[in-house]
């Protein structure tokens, strides 16, 4: 493919993951808001999340939009400030193998208590 | 020291050089150009400058004037508001051939690499297209329409400052205006010239093309349009094809 259609396939993946992100980030937000109202404690929260299959979409959902935007961001900032490199092309994979990992066991953990 | 009189620091040389001062009278109405001007007539004829019709038609006399680039014919002194002290270098971001004259000829290639060109498919012997002045494709080509090439953009944009190959916002604004020309048969050979880091993705939306053009285009603004037209055309496709 060529390069530079690869980085116009590359700029709309992250515009959309931004999107996403958006609205994730503020019904994040409002769930917290919502949560720590009353004084909830961590074992409370957990109780309410445990087997909620909501919930574990919800999270996922930002998971894989993170997973989308964060590495695409950080290969344009590198390369951008250091040129093209080794470093500059795996960095962004070993974050994007980073946040599929750590976003899944935070879900399963949230939802299922088996991380 | 008179505030009658102008303190005017010139670059002198080309990459390597050095400013040199001149004391240049100060005078009603008086240009930026008008400074130059006396300068090489009176005080250095080895001056070496650029400027044509001196009414902000040309678009050859643009320079950096304290730290700015603008057109020098269209820049009163007095407006500048820097007292009796006035510093004038080539534009930035352009090889210096001499003092203050640049080579624009990356600046005009990069107006090509972009098909920043008209290409019809209409003969004399076909009838008038008939454009519709309100469509919405004619408006936004008219908004970036009047760009007369004077590489002030070019010069204040911190993109092409930091990258040599990026286009730069007056190539990129000028394939704007083309994508939306109805008559233009070469669209996706230009959504493909203008795709990716060296084109419009690049651009980082900061906005001192649009804030520094003497003639109130916004670049930026094409830009953007640029990206979400390039984007969707690599992914999903355009009225023209698949990218």
């Amino acid at each position: 493919m060529n390069t530079a259609v690869l980085q116009a396939k590359l700029w709309y993946a992250q515009r959309i993951s931004a999107m996403v992100l958006a609205l994730c980030v503020a019904i994040h937000l409002l769930i917290i808001y919502y949560a720590i109202q009353n004084g909830l404690s961590a074992a409370e929260i957990l109780g309410r999340t445990r087997g909620n299959l909501i919930f574990a979409l919800f999270y996922e959902i930002f998971v894989l939009a993170c997973l989308v935007h964060a590495p695409i961001g950080l290969s344009n900032i590198l390369r951008e400030n250091t040129g093209d490199s080794f470093i500059t092309r795996v960095l962004p994979w070993l974050l994007a193998a980073l946040i599929l990992v750590l976003g899944n066991m935070a879900v399963l953990g949230v939802v299922w208590g088996t991380a | 020291m008179s505030s009658s009189t102008l303190h005017v620091k010139v670059w002198r040389g080309a990459e390597q050089g050095e400013f040199i001062e001149y004391e240049v009278p100060r005078a009603a109405n008086q240009t930026v150009l008008d400074v130059v001007t006396y300068i090489q007539r009176k005080l250095d004829s080895s001056l070496s400058y650029r400027f044509a019709c001196r009414v902000g038609m040309c678009g050859s006399c643009a320079m950096t004037v304290n730290g700015k680039a603008r057109w020098t014919c269209r820049t009163h002194v007095a407006a500048l508001g820097s007292g009796s002290e006035l510093e004038i270098a080539p534009l930035n971001n352009l090889p210096v051939i001499k003092d203050l004259a640049t080579d624009m000829r990356e600046f005009f290639d990069k107006m090509n690499t972009a098909k920043g060109f008209f290409k019809g498919e209409k003969t004399r012997h076909d009838d008038f297209a008939k454009l519709k002045p309100h469509s919405l494709e004619r408006q936004l080509a008219n908004a970036g329409i009047e760009c007369i090439g004077c590489g002030v953009c070019y010069a204040s944009c911190e993109v092409v400052a930091s990258r040599e190959d990026y286009l730069g916002p007056a190539a990129l604004n000028r394939a704007w205006t083309l994508v939306n020309d109805v008559r233009d048969s070469q669209q996706l050979d230009r959504l493909r010239a203008v795709a990716g880091d060296a084109g419009c993705h690049s651009c980082h939306t900061q906005g001192t093309c649009s804030e520094r053009c003497p003639k109130q285009i916004e670049p930026t603004a094409g830009i953007a349009g640029l990206k979400k037209i390039v984007g969707r055309a690599a992914v999903l496709g355009s009225k023209w094809g698949k990218l």
